[in-house]
């Protein structure tokens, strides 16, 4: 089977700006992304635990999309204006998909 | 006097504070007791629902006066001035930054939707009325100090100004915050079915309440005890005390303004509770966005893990002794 080579973002960002992210995803017209609920972790500010937490403030989301490679920069330049002050982490990584078309 | 303290002892002694207790003493032993958060945030729904339901119900059945309006004036006058107040007292007592100090202020200028209910509990407790309009003050004061709050920060340069542009959306968000939207919703529901309303969720909002709100409280507890745990050392003594004295002299300010405005001993104690709580679930969310910068650590921790339990367990009585006393 043939398979492509693409780029995969991923992003974990606090809950309470994941909407701007993907509205700026929508905007720069990534073709699709995936939300999960992050359960806990540790980062530069301490512990973390979305349990228990009565306010959207604390708790992370990991934001995953695959793209072309034509359109990383792009996409990055968008994603950074967002992330930038955040706690959170963008990662990108090559990967090999089956459907070039979706991405 | 006397009568003070033993209500204090009384007040210490209620299932609300010692199901805090609880929560915040397996947190700090590492108990791995825990409340999943969909329930969390369920829990709190609940409450929101429940109090601005019953609070409507109390406006259609007692009818609404002019004093609802100066309540809910005062109230945004407190939420706007306070962290005013709070944010120059911090700058002189502790070591804070500017943005954090600024990111705290508007906790304190904010409200604590479960102090207020609290509160409510507490005056019925003691038999003392109060009008259930005061929801509505509630809800109106949750706004006005995250604007004061991030004009500080802009004001003594602290925070970037790129957050500037995202203000907009912030305050939508900010109003349409499902707390808000459940409790005032519930609120003018409440007001619009009135006692047969009231009568018909009775079963659901009624009974179940205090064991709910025992719930939460528990699961407070344990987030107030993570916070503690993980904020070791972040904290310094004057920022702990601060957690203790702004209460007070917020309380104060909201006292002197009760007695001018001639409120009875209920409402005069639930609006002082008001002024002297500090926020932990609009507030850490509107400041992460507007002041990223800002540790959550410090606010959310000075918030839910010093000041919540103090006026639960000392504010509370006290706040409604001083009420009965001046009024």
């Amino acid at each position: 089977m043939e398979l492509h080579p693409k780029k995969r973002i991923e992003i974990i960002i606090e809950r309470v700006v994941a909407r701007r992210l993907t509205d700026v995803l929508d905007r720069t017209g990534v073709l699709g992304y995936t939300v999960f609920p992050a359960q806990g972790g540790r980062g530069q500010d301490g512990v973390w635990d979305r349990n228990g937490l009565v306010s959207a403030a604390g708790h992370m989301v990991a934001i995953v999309c695959i793209i072309d490679a034509s359109r990383l920069d792009e996409t990055l330049g968008q994603i950074y204006e967002v992330v930038e002050r955040q706690i959170g982490i963008v990662a990108v990584s090559d990967v090999e998909v089956i459907r070039s078309e979706h991405f | 006097m006397e009568n003070v303290i033993g209500v204090l002892a009384a007040n210490l002694l209620s299932p609300m504070v010692l199901f805090f207790v609880l929560g915040l003493a397996a947190a700090l032993a590492r108990s791995d007791l825990n409340i999943p958060e969909p329930f969390a945030k369920a829990l709190s729904l609940y409450l929101m629902l429940a109090i601005g339901f019953k609070g409507g119900a109390e406006v259609a059945r007692a009818g609404l006066d002019a004093e609802l309006l100066m309540l809910i004036a005062a109230g945004i006058a407190f939420s706007f001035a306070i962290p005013v107040l709070a944010f120059a007292l911090l700058r002189l007592t502790s070591p804070l930054p500017k943005v954090d100090a600024a990111a705290v202020a508007a906790h304190y200028g904010s409200i604590s939707i479960v102090t207020f209910i609290a509160a409510n509990e507490f005056l019925r407790s003691q038999a003392i009325l109060f009008d259930g309009y005061l929801v509505a003050v509630a809800a109106a004061m949750e706004a006005p100090a995250i604007l004061t709050g991030i004009w500080l920060a802009r004001r003594h340069d602290a925070g970037s100004d790129r957050g500037a542009r995202n203000n907009g959306s912030l305050f939508q968000e900010i109003l349409l915050n499902g707390s808000i939207v459940v409790l005032v919703g519930a609120f003018f529901i409440g007001w619009i079915t009135g006692e047969e309303g009231l009568l018909t969720m009775a079963p659901f909002i009624v009974d179940p309440f205090k064991g709910v709100l025992a719930l939460f409280l528990l699961d407070m507890g344990l987030i107030a005890g993570r916070g503690l745990r993980g904020s070791r050392g972040a904290l310094g003594l004057q920022t702990i005390l601060f957690g203790m004295y702004m209460p007070l002299i917020s309380a104060t300010i909201a006292l002197a303004a009760a007695a001018a405005m001639g409120l009875e001993a209920g409402n005069a104690a639930l609006l002082v509770t008001l002024a002297a709580s500090a926020s932990y679930i609009a507030v850490p969310a509107a400041m992460r966005i507007a002041l990223p910068e800002a540790r959550p650590a410090i606010y959310a921790t000075m918030s839910l893990g010093v000041t919540f339990p103090f006026n639960l367990a000392i504010g509370i009585p006290l706040y409604t002794a001083a009420a009965e006393m001046v009024t």
